[in-house]
């Protein structure tokens, strides 16, 4: 335990951040591989730091060990410096726990959080000298698994993946475990295991046995099985129960400061909100909460185990649990006497967020955080934010009078309906809670001179599943313009010296929605991407914009093709997957979008979504 | 009240850096709930010093942190409060970051980082990194011209450009013992002395040179100055000041 390297001291001494890759981290589970059966890699396809803070992770990660029969161990992204060393020596890449080749384990598990994640998956691959295409792997090979948001849509990663687990990780693993192992025994092939696991267990999509066929102008003519036994479609495996679902109460505690520096507390899952452009508000549903019992229980259990000096509740919309108050309560008594730092991200600002905040934080140094995501009244309708203007300022108010001067505001450009108007809102609304502030807080009391506003915005990138998965995505060239008419909209300000204007990068966020909303054809371009030197794509230093545009030229695709505004008719890549949300009601929130109506949440009124169908969660309860 | 730590690092946590083994040492008191002192204030941090910095991929059998305590920890059966403290600290560690004592200081007790003056290390050679033309027979006699010398000039690499200093003030010892050398030198925050600059030192006086990573350095212990009975200086091990409370009475009994 904790005594073998696969790295050299030479190595070791050479390239940054070694700790990276010597595992031993407290909590890290190390097994006696003669005493499993099942050896699993769980690879997050990014660096160290980035992939050690998912959650997502660490939950499979100890529900795999605490099986008996399996050893789960983690594999990361070796960063550029120790890539090259690798390829140059030809070292397989290894897992961490064990430091034991990848290629010799029976899985390799991939989450795909975000798209420019995709050059990553390959290096996985082709460092541990698995073949990139699943079509030629033997049994030699590990059985290639992927995960996570981006495969609601894994058509663009089709090639590259043996089995494709479609929705919470949670339910079906052991029976797919189970599966392998009655397969192994009984002396059959990969071939067999892959056929049996997509027609006997939920959730499976393994994409060898489909086939896509296109029309001439490029569009899906068909998608069907080619095998009799595997399902048309494929539904999402999702956990009814959170309450009894396993937590990792026990984490690992890395060495080096990683991204998510703290202890995580799911909170529950899913969000009642249904904003248009979010794809996680539709693929998560319906919400589902922890109970406030088991979660305080989580809560010690996790200091106690990791040591960790801060915690923070996780989810997609705190304001919305329905315990907060409670728990955060809780939280507040139990880390007042043992020096521990409370984070509440995704808050609403309200009277009770604010007097929460005031208790925890540095008011001095904090910031507000709102995410209208557009400018004016109009555009968050038809997005369906329901945040409005008087919200907003009257947040901003209680915080200004409670002592806050920094505010942070996000907003995308790009929407569907955008017009000159609504990006000079942005502006408009930055000014008004400037202005708000000088009119609150008296000279006198202004603590850092003058208010700091910091408007952010992002560009709108469709995603499958959401209502706004037919939507025309703009170029590079209107983006760019968008963002020029932002900053010159917010300059043209009274009170413009107070606020600082950020916006992202544009290429990215268009190779981000053309692999987004792509289709099988896109695997050819990521291959050959990949093979002419593209890794860590979405580390901006090393996107490499032109290289994609011109590989997918090669591979004769147009960007054009894939950002255009789809029929409502069209098959699109993804609608074999059934994420429980029916494409009759995101057509439905399309409609309502473009008539600029806007739809309750969850709690208020049921949208029919379809979600209820899985007979768990909100969709269960009786409405107040 | 003050409690000294000693602790060894080996294998493959060598790799983690002086910062991150701070880092894994405050979570660790947390998890074996030893009641450390916070500074006040809207980010308080625990009372930890360290002794001086060991380098990444170096092995230490005697590297120190000082805690300010509260309390010790309730002695659990057959130990004192500072083995408890010990056992407590390697039940949540990970191997290779071993807690090996604990010690209560005296108050006059100079904190770890300041005090150190010096440190001892065995250094050898790695599987086929011996420099051409090593020879163990001839070692005390290379040790020993080189230790003739009035003046020991190295170029060091700092932060304002290549400074030369001279190394020969600082080493109190070098010398080759079966497989291996033992060296104690200067490890002030001034003068400190790393031992692959002074072995380099070493080799290039005998005409030798060093390969890349071809030694294996293992810190032995960290010293501080203190007066002996005759009126001179000696090196006094960290690990020696403080003392660990007597086991009490009752414990006593229960010993057979
Ligand atoms: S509040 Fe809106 S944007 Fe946020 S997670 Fe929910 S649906 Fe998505
Ligand atoms: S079925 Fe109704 S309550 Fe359930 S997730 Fe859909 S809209 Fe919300």
């Amino acid at each position: 335990m904790c005594e073998k390297l696969a790295l050299s001291e030479d190595i070791l001494m050479q390239i940054e951040k070694p700790e990276r890759y010597i595992g031993c981290e407290y909590n890290s589970v190390v097994k006696d591989p003669a005493k499993v059966r099942v050896r699993f890699a769980m690879c997050f396809p990014d660096v160290y730091e980035i992939g050690m803070s998912h959650l997502g992770i660490q939950i499979l990660y100890h529900m795999l060990n605490d099986m008996p029969d399996v050893w789960c161990e983690r594999v990361y992204s070796p960063w550029v410096d120790l890539d090259a060393i690798m390829r140059q020596q030809k070292i397989p890449l290894f897992a961490l726990e064990s430091q034991d080749p990848v290629k010799s384990f029976d899985f390799l598990g991939i989450t795909v959080q975000y798209e420019m994640c995709y050059t990553n998956i390959l290096q996985i691959l082709d460092l541990s000298g698995i073949p990139l295409n699943a079509a030629q792997r033997g049994d030699d090979c590990p059985i290639v698994i992927g995960g996570g948001p981006c495969t609601y849509n894994p058509e663009p990663l089709a090639d590259f993946f043996d089995l494709f687990y479609i929705g919470e990780g949670e339910t079906q693993y052991r029976n797919l475990l189970d599966l392998y192992l009655e397969c192994k025994d009984r002396g059959l092939d990969r071939r067999e295991f892959l056929l049996r696991a997509a027609a006997e267990i939920p959730g499976m999509y393994a994409p060898a046995f489909y086939e896509a066929s296109y029309r001439e102008d490029g569009t899906l003519k068909s998608f069907v099985p080619t095998e009799e036994r595997v399902p048309r479609k494929v539904r999402k495996e999702i956990v009814d129960h959170m309450s009894e679902a396993p937590y990792p109460v026990k984490p690992v505690v890395p060495f080096i400061k990683v991204t998510q520096d703290r202890v995580v507390l799911e909170i529950q899952r899913g969000c009642i909100r249904g904003c248009r452009f979010c794809q996680a508000g539709q693929i998560y549903r319906p919400v589902r909460e922890r109970d406030v019992k088991t979660l305080q229980g989580y809560a010690r259990e996790l200091l106690k185990n990791t040591g960790q000096e801060e915690i923070s509740l996780s989810s997609l919309s705190s304001s919305d649990y329905s315990g907060l108050q409670e728990l955060v309560n809780f939280l507040m008594e139990e880390c007042a006497g043992s020096h521990t730092n409370i984070s509440l991200p995704s808050l609403r600002i309200d009277a009770f967020s604010l007097d929460v905040m005031s208790k925890i934080q540095d008011v001095k140094k904090s910031s507000l955080t709102f995410a209208p995501e557009a400018g004016s009244q109009r555009l968050r309708d038809v997005i369906n934010k329901g945040l409005t203007e008087e919200v907003i300022l009257n947040g901003a108010r209680l915080a200004f009078e409670g002592g806050w001067t920094r505010v942070k505001l996000y907003f995308m450009l790009g929407l569907p309906t955008e017009t000159l108007e609504d990006i000079q809102g942005i502006a408009q609304l930055c000014n008004k809670i400037a202005a708000l502030f000088y009119e609150t807080v008296p000279k006198e009391k202004r603590v850092n001179g003058r208010v700091q506003i910091v408007a952010s915005t992002s560009f709108f990138v469709p995603k499958p599943f959401t209502p706004f998965q037919w939507a025309k995505q703009c170029t590079k060239e209107e983006f760019l313009e968008k963002a020029y008419q932002t900053r010159t909209a917010i300059g043209s300000q009274l009170n413009q010296k107070s606020i600082k204007y950020n916006w992202h990068e544009a290429d990215a966020s268009v190779m981000e929605g053309i692999l987004a909303r792509g289709d099988r054809r896109l695997c050819e371009v990521i291959r050959r991407v990949y093979e002419k030197g593209s890794v860590f794509d979405a580390w901006g230093e090393y996107y490499d914009n032109a290289r994609w545009l011109e590989t997918m030229k090669e591979c004769g695709l147009s960007p054009d093709f894939y950002t255009r505004e789809r029929p409502l008719d069209e098959l699109l890549p993804w609608d074999f997957i059934d994420c429980g949300v029916s494409k009759d009601f995101l057509r439905r929130e399309w409609e309502k979008a473009k008539r600029e109506e806007t739809s309750e949440n969850c709690r208020v009124k049921c949208q029919g979504c379809g979600a209820a169908g899985f007979g768990c969660g909100i969709c269960a309860v009786a409405r107040t | 009240m003050k409690v000294r730590i000693k602790f060894r690092k080996y294998g493959p946590v060598r790799f983690i850096g002086h910062l991150d083994v701070m880092r894994y040492f405050q979570k660790a008191v947390r998890r074996a709930g030893i009641d450390v002192v916070y500074t006040a204030g809207y980010s308080p941090h625990q009372i930890m010093t360290f002794a001086a910095p060991l380098g990444v991929g170096l092995a230490s059998e005697g590297e120190y942190m000082d805690i300010q305590v509260n309390s010790l920890p309730e002695a659990e059966e057959g130990l004192t409060s500072c083995g408890t403290m010990v056992k407590r600290l390697n039940d949540v560690g990970v191997r290779g970051l071993d807690a090996v004592s604990a010690r209560i200081l005296p108050e006059n007790a100079g904190n770890a980082m300041a005090s150190v003056t010096a440190a001892s290390y065995t250094v050898r050679f790695r599987e086929g990194r011996r420099p051409k033309g090593w020879d163990d027979a001839a070692a005390d006699r290379l040790i020993e011209s080189f230790l003739a010398q009035a003046e020991i000039p190295v170029e060091k690499q700092t932060k304002n450009g290549v400074r030369t200093v001279d190394l020969r003030p600082g080493i109190y010892e070098l010398s080759w013992r079966l497989d291996g050398f033992f060296l104690l030198a200067d490890a002030s925050s001034g003068g400190n002395i790393k031992p692959v600059l002074l072995l380099e030192a070493l080799l290039s006086h005998g005409g030798m040179t060093l390969e890349e990573n071809a030694l294996f350095v293992t810190r032995q212990d960290v010293y501080t100055r203190a007066a002996s009975g005759n009126g001179t200086e000696t090196f006094v091990s960290l690990g020696e000041i403080g003392f660990e409370e007597p086991v009490t009475q009752a414990e006593q009994e229960r010993k057979p």
